[in-house]
């Protein structure tokens, strides 16, 4: 899509980013301690912890990912909110309290805390920083996203933004700005997507979704002659080409020097030709958007309901609905998505987006990404209870989630901000359900990034509301950031140095340390973001959670409920997860497809590791700490 | 290297409480999602039957899931906060004593 600069959304950009740089610099000159740096001296109220809490989880993948995934996936995408929130129950229930008594400043000072093991120190560290960083690549993936439609950027200009602010931040501060970002995003995250889903609930559906800033695109339909299946005619359009790719024709004609490419579909004996979506790329790197340059403007937003039921009636369009009413009409009505297909012809790399018609009860089923209904293998089907295995295993397992429970003063607050995270993330997800379905019926998606799904459905409705809402995602994406960062820099300079290396650091020295870690951690952040440019941050944090769930959370509960748990079955557990959950991911089909290989021919069907690095883990643990004998600190 | 908490604070007097209430309080919540997972898993079409308001099942379980895990936690803490007070009690009127 192209999209121009907005001096509204500039202006609101300034003004949080200037926001977030000024809380980073104020508290950065009250933090002294490596207490202060790693973990706010332990003395946040746990009401600022727990919004904050909610700012940490609610990153990139939930405000930009979910909203992107259920507008183009249905119900599939809701799997993602369900399970990530299932995920705090573990959190609460099992790991907040226990957790908050054992720990200082990081994951494995906590695993550490009965044991005086440095491999402990070493596998955990390099934990720490394995799931950070591929929690941190959907975060930069989405502030490339998000800084497109705001400032009319390319995409890696929003990466390294993004990467330097954040490095700012963290190099200045630590976890004390982290924590006020945080609260002051999560909590202006959860007001603006109320006031959004009101909205949509106010405007309700229509055939028709014209919004001031653009008018919707009806898509051609031409009706050719068709011979032996292969079009002969096309109107007054000039046929160029035919392309045949995974069972359906593709039609590419010229008309005026501008070729286009169209869907050939047969219905009721007669064949139409409709227009699609394309994307095509010659030999010298010339792209063309349905035939013109990417600044024509010819590359339309899409997604919309083709038939519209209210209570057993066809209507063009509703007035306001209530929230029920409105899950109701679309489980009725026909919902339009798009689906791509890529090829070359002619020396021309082809991207094409087809609309293809979905009866809106399926689209309010799971089945649309993961298959487990109809058409369900058992990879599908594996695949399906993987993801919600890691979902709900992953979240009291990330390292920089863990490390919030440091910054209250004691157990009791630590779980008070939990359950006051769990309420503010609940009331967002549900949210994230109508915000997504507004986007997939609303006219408003760009078939490039289902990431921007949210924000562009927040500037249908008025450029403010959408100039704020990019703002405090783009707020989101750099508090989450930061808050990877503080991990991943905890787990270099205070774990490995300090801990591993033993160079008894001072305190001035641990932080900077620290704030070195930050920047190096922070640069290869923004090489992977624009390495992943284009993937959906939802599905990527669900590798991250996997890792998390694999290679910590064994260790975490272990540690926590059997006394015969020994440093050695820590560790190795702790390798066993990292190891066979990256061998799994790397060898997926979305991998596959990301090395130009055919995904079908990728060794395994399998894109989510749970279900099989998570027993590994708790099996490796098991038998090495029944093995090996225990050694205890004050031994 | 040894590394004490943070931030020191009194003794937990209700730990294992806690610990056994959250214990039974996380397999309640871990059936009622595995629940969720093995209809979509062994009988898939149930996730579409109409429930309340004309929702359907998966809509209604997702939702239901969400504000369950709400509603737990509230009650975990309702129950936690009164072990820790009680127990508190409890070992003042002790130190008391002795």
């Amino acid at each position: 899509m192209i999209y121009g600069i907005s001096y509204t959304a500039l202006f609101f950009f300034i003004v949080f980013v200037g926001l977030v740089l000024g809380l980073s610099f104020y508290f950065g000159s009250r933090t002294k301690s490596a207490s202060s740096y790693y973990a706010a001296g332990g003395q946040i109220h746990w009401s600022i912890n727990g919004v904050a809490f909610a700012g940490d989880y609610l990153s990139a993948a939930s405000f930009l990912g979910i909203c992107g995934m259920i507008a183009v996936s249905g119900f599939d995408g809701f799997l993602y909110a369900i399970g990530f929130l299932a995920g705090w129950m573990v959190a609460l229930f099992l790991v907040a309290e226990p957790f908050k008594r054992l720990g200082k400043y990081t994951f494995s000072d906590a695993l550490n805390s009965t044991f005086n093991s440095r491999l402990v120190t070493l596998t955990a560290s390099i934990s720490t920083l394995t799931v950070s960083i591929f929690y941190l690549i959907p975060q930069m993936v989405g502030a490339g996203d998000l800084v497109t439609p705001l400032l009319g950027l390319p995409h890696w200009v929003g990466v390294f933004l993004v990467g330097v602010i954040v490095i700012v931040i963290v190099a200045t501060a630590g976890m004390t700005s982290t924590t006020y970002v945080q609260f002051l995003k999560g909590g202006l995250l959860i007001v603006l997507s109320t006031i959004l889903t009101i909205y949509i609930l106010k405007n309700g559906f229509t055939l028709n979704p014209d919004h001031k800033n653009q008018a919707h695109h009806e898509f051609l339909e031409i009706l050719p002659e068709v011979k032996d299946g292969k079009v002969e005619k096309a109107e007054d359009w000039k046929v160029i080409t035919q392309v045949e790719v995974q069972g359906k024709d593709f039609v590419s004609l010229e008309k005026d020097g501008v070729s286009r490419w169209f869907d050939l579909v047969q219905s009721d004996n007669h064949y139409v030709l409709k227009e699609v979506l394309s994307i095509t790329e010659d030999e010298n790197g010339v792209q063309l958007y349905n035939g013109e340059p990417k600044e024509s403007g010819k590359f339309y937003q899409v997604g919309h309901l083709s038939k519209i039921i209210v209570n057993g009636k066809e209507v063009d369009k509703t007035g306001t609905v209530g929230p029920f009413e409105y899950l109701n009409i679309i489980k009725e009505s026909t919902v339009v998505r798009f689906s791509n297909v890529q090829f070359r012809d002619n020396n021309r790399a082809v991207s094409l987006f087809y609309p293809s018609e979905v009866d809106g009860k399926d689209f309010l089923l799971p089945g649309l990404k993961y298959k487990i209904g109809k058409g369900a293998s058992l990879w599908s089907k594996m695949d399906f209870v993987s993801l919600m295995l890691a979902l709900f295993l992953g979240t009291a397992a990330l390292p920089h989630i863990l490390i919030r429970y440091y910054t209250v003063s004691s157990p009791r607050d630590a779980r008070k901000s939990t359950i006051l995270a769990i309420a503010a993330i609940g009331t967002f997800y549900i949210m994230t359900l109508f915000m997504g379905l507004g986007a997939a019926t609303n006219g408003v998606m760009d078939v490039e990034s289902s990431n921007m799904a949210a924000p562009l459905l927040a500037r249908a409705f008025g450029v403010i509301l959408f100039s704020v809402i990019s703002a405090i995602a783009f707020a989101t994406v750099l508090g989450t950031v930061a808050g990877l960062i503080v991990a991943s820099s905890g787990a270099i300079a205070h774990d490995l140095l300090d801990g591993y290396f033993k160079k008894n650091l001072s305190d001035v020295n641990k932080v900077r340390a620290g704030k070195i870690a930050a920047l190096a951690v922070g640069v290869f952040a923004i090489i992977l973001g624009v390495a992943f440019k284009g993937m959906n941050v939802s599905f990527l944090v669900g590798w991250a959670f996997a890792i998390a769930a694999s290679a910590n959370l064994p260790a975490i509960l272990f540690l926590l409920f059997w006394k015969k748990t020994t440093a050695k079955g820590i560790s190795w557990s702790i390798v066993m997860g990292i190891v066979s959950s990256l061998v799994i991911i790397l060898t997926s089909p979305t991998m596959w497809g990301r090395y130009g290989l055919d995904p079908l021919s990728a060794i395994h069907q399998l894109e989510n590791p749970a279900i099989i690095s998570f027993p590994l883990s708790v099996l490796t643990l098991f038998l090495i700490s029944s093995l090996s004998k225990k050694k205890m600190l004050n031994d | 290297m040894i590394h004490k908490p943070s931030i020191s604070h009194k003794p937990d007097y209700a730990s294992k409480k806690k610990a056994q209430l959250g214990i039974v309080f996380f397999f309640l919540y871990f059936l009622f999602y595995g629940g969720f997972v093995a209809i979509g898993v062994i009988n898939y079409e149930l996730l579409a039957i109409e429930t309340f308001k004309g929702l359907n099942l998966a809509t209604l379980y997702g939702i239901g899931l969400i504000v369950f895990a709400v509603l737990l936690g509230i009650l975990y803490n309702f129950f936690c906060s009164r072990y820790e007070d009680k127990m508190e009690k409890e070992m003042e009127g002790k130190e008391v004593e002795l």
